[in-house]
């Protein structure tokens, strides 16, 4: 295995630059407690006037009276090296944000399809420039190997462990970040590099700096196994969109909608996952709408995703402005795309049935697509139900006399001066045990326009009859 | 002369219909399944993407047993068959015993100016392999598109309108007319088919 480590010098301030309109203004991240105010880190400009981080506030502001102040915000630092983290998970399936300020990455697999070294280099140069983030990238066989190249020279590639090896033995004790200040000490005692350091006897080591410091060693020689905590990329989806005014027609909203849609679908894409329910939410002054949208397969098609969400939300009343758009997605379930034969013979344009049905649901309703299903019970409002999302199967329903094709809702009365009864009676009897009781005797009947009507009457009697279904 | 070459050429191209004359109709009809029928119609079946026009008096005249014979076996074939805005409820056991896939019938609920729109998606996307509509407000124009939605698709369309549309114009291939004419069971007139003569006689539709 080679891993790169690509090192964030500067996250924090890199972080805050490339939301500013003009980064080369002087700028500084204060931090510490509020008493004691130092400068946390500094840009380019701020330093070029003598601003140097871990400087006090007052004497920042002597130096440079103008300076543009931005709180220091450690969460935001981990929130940044998690996105980076789920960057570098285009170029690798082995991605580590396990140590602070820098990323490591697996590369070894990703050669026979991103190609060799020099060129997977210059592609997270060239992405990580476009980010706006400095980073420095060294490549080794071990990932702790990498890590200390990166700190020593920007650019370092090693692949040999041989080679790799007699660098790291020229490596000065004081940058091969050993654990505490171990480092330090070895410094002073004269320890200058770290072939002087493996020729110490193990156990005294041990004694003196602990078990971390010979732990450490190994991993960094490739010893010992490494393990790190890999990166898995996040199970929900949350992106949220600031509106520059205030919205009132839902045309406006397409536009950052669909780039939503793109967001979500690149994150689908990555995790090999689907969406199947989410929620719009659009943000008024104080309040807010949602906008739920559920499918019943989990789909990841941007297209089709960005039709749907559009045409649910064309249905909602838009009756307060919109500020800002956000986009929730709480669940990523694994996505299955429809088997298709590899010959089977496709119109141009056709659309699969389950986006069909997606996009009828839009429309008319969630439950306005549906299947039918027989159930056991002889009464026959009750002989069926209906099915809605993907069923396995449906059962058989039990056998009885012939039942008509179309059944009313509710049975309402049936008034004809010319029936002729053409089959019956079948006397239904049931339902007592659940409070629906229910005693018919069902007749066919045939109308004077010819209609075969499935029609009840009280028990015994021949009249009064309740039209409940058409032989069709 | 000149004017008998010109006759004979487009006699040729097959571009003039020669009245009298019964052609030999391509029999590439979907069976109807109904073996007096399909004698009747120049397809030899329901002429497919295409819709197909029934008229009927009322409702419960006998036009799904018409029609279940082909509804049952495209969904046991395992292609989907929707039915948009059915006028009344689909009973789930007495379809299962017409030989009805009930996992492959999709039933539509939506309102009449919905309906039109569902129908005419459904027919054009491809997935269905026949779509039932009931449309209520359709006119030409939406008839011609429902047409053409069959056609792009590739779906076998049935429209099951009121009678009192029969006088009417209509772009469908195929137009039935159920009417009982004084006499015990009625009968289906074609009204109009593509590709044929209209057939004198009609289609009695069998016992109950």
């Amino acid at each position: 295995m080679l891993w790169a480590c690509i090192l964030l010098p500067q996250l924090a301030l890199d972080a805050v630059l490339r939301r500013l309109p003009d980064p080369s203004a002087p700028l500084a991240l204060i931090g510490g407690p509020a008493q004691l105010r130092t400068l946390h880190a500094v840009n380019p400009a701020a330093a070029a006037a003598g601003l140097r981080a871990g400087m006090r506030l007052t004497a920042a502001h002597a130096l440079l009276p103008d300076v543009a102040m931005v709180d220091h915000d450690p969460q935001a630092e981990a929130c940044w090296q998690r996105f980076l983290a789920a960057w570098a998970y285009r170029h690798s399936s082995q991605v580590s944000a396990q140590w602070p300020g820098c990323i490591v990455l697996e590369v070894r697999a990703s050669f026979g399809l991103l190609g060799p070294w020099p060129r997977i280099e210059a592609r997270l140069r060239e992405e990580l420039d476009a980010l706006g983030f400095t980073h420095r990238i060294a490549m080794a066989p071990t990932p702790r190997a990498a890590r200390v190249l990166a700190g020593l020279r920007d650019g370092l590639a090693v692949v040999d462990p041989a080679a790799l090896h007699d660098l790291l033995d020229r490596v000065p004790a004081r940058r091969a970040l050993l654990p505490d200040d171990a480092g330090e000490r070895l410094h002073r005692m004269g320890l200058r590099e770290l072939r002087a350091v493996r020729a110490l006897p193990a156990d005294s080591v041990r004694r003196r700096f602990g078990l971390l410091l010979l732990q450490h060693l190994d991993r960094l020689y490739g010893n010992a196994d490494d393990p790190l905590a890999y990166y898995a990329p996040p199970d929900r989806f949350d992106s949220r969109i600031e509106l520059e005014c205030e919205v009132e027609s839902h045309t406006a909203l397409l536009f950052p909608l669909r780039r939503m849609i793109g967001d979500l679908c690149t994150c689908l894409s990555i995790r090999d996952g689907g969406v199947q329910r989410f929620v719009l939410r659009l943000e008024h002054e104080g309040t807010h709408t949602d906008v739920e949208v559920g499918l019943l397969a989990a789909e990841r098609e941007p297209a089709m995703l960005f039709e749907l969400t559009r045409g649910r939300l064309e249905r909602v009343q838009l009756g307060r402005p919109v500020v800002a758009m956000r986009l929730l997605v709480r669940e990523l379930p694994p996505f299955v795309p429809a088997t298709r034969d590899l010959f089977e013979v496709r119109m141009h344009q056709a659309l699969p049935w389950s986006q069909l049905r997606e996009r009828l649901r839009a429309r008319l309703g969630d439950t306005a697509v549906h299947r039918v299903a027989p159930t056991s019970d002889p009464r026959p409002e009750r002989a069926w139900r209906r099915v809605e999302g993907a069923a396995a199967c449906i059962g058989q329903a039990p056998v009885r006399p012939s039942r008509p094709l179309w059944l009313l809702p509710k049975p309402i009365p049936l008034r004809d001066a010319r029936l002729r009864i053409v089959a019956g009676p079948e006397r239904l009897e049931s339902g007592w045990w659940d409070g629906d009781e229910a005693r018919r005797d069902y007749y066919i009947l045939e109308t004077s326009q010819g209609q075969r009507a499935w029609a009840f009457a009280p028990p015994g009697e021949q009249g009064g009859w309740m039209l409940h279904g058409w032989f069709a | 002369m000149a004017g008998i070459a010109v006759l004979e050429s487009l006699l040729a191209t097959q571009t003039l219909w020669h009245a009298g004359r019964a052609t030999a109709g391509t029999a590439d009809g979907e069976s109807t399944g109904h073996a007096n029928l399909d004698v009747l119609l120049p397809q030899r079946g329901w002429p497919r993407r295409a819709l197909t026009e029934l008229l009927l008096p009322a409702d419960g005249v006998g036009e799904l047993s018409l029609l279940l014979p082909t509804l049952a076996r495209f969904t046991r074939a395992g292609a989907t068959v929707v039915l948009v805005a059915p006028p009344y409820l689909p009973y789930a056991p007495a379809w299962q015993a017409a030989g009805v896939d009930l996992l492959q019938l999709e039933v539509i609920d939506a309102t009449p100016r919905d309906a039109l729109w569902a129908f005419e998606q459904c027919l054009r996307s491809g997935a269905c392999a026949a779509v039932v509509g009931w449309p209520l407000q359709a006119d030409a124009a939406a008839l011609r598109r429902l047409q053409v939605a069959a056609d792009s698709g590739g779906c076998v369309g049935f429209a099951l309108r009121d009678r009192s549309h029969a006088d009417n114009p209509s772009p469908a291939a195929l137009r039935l007319e159920y009417s009982r004419d004084g006499q015990r069971t009625g009968a289906w007139h074609v009204r109009k088919c593509r590709g044929g003569p209209v057939p004198a006689q009609a289609f009695a539709a069998g016992a109950w």
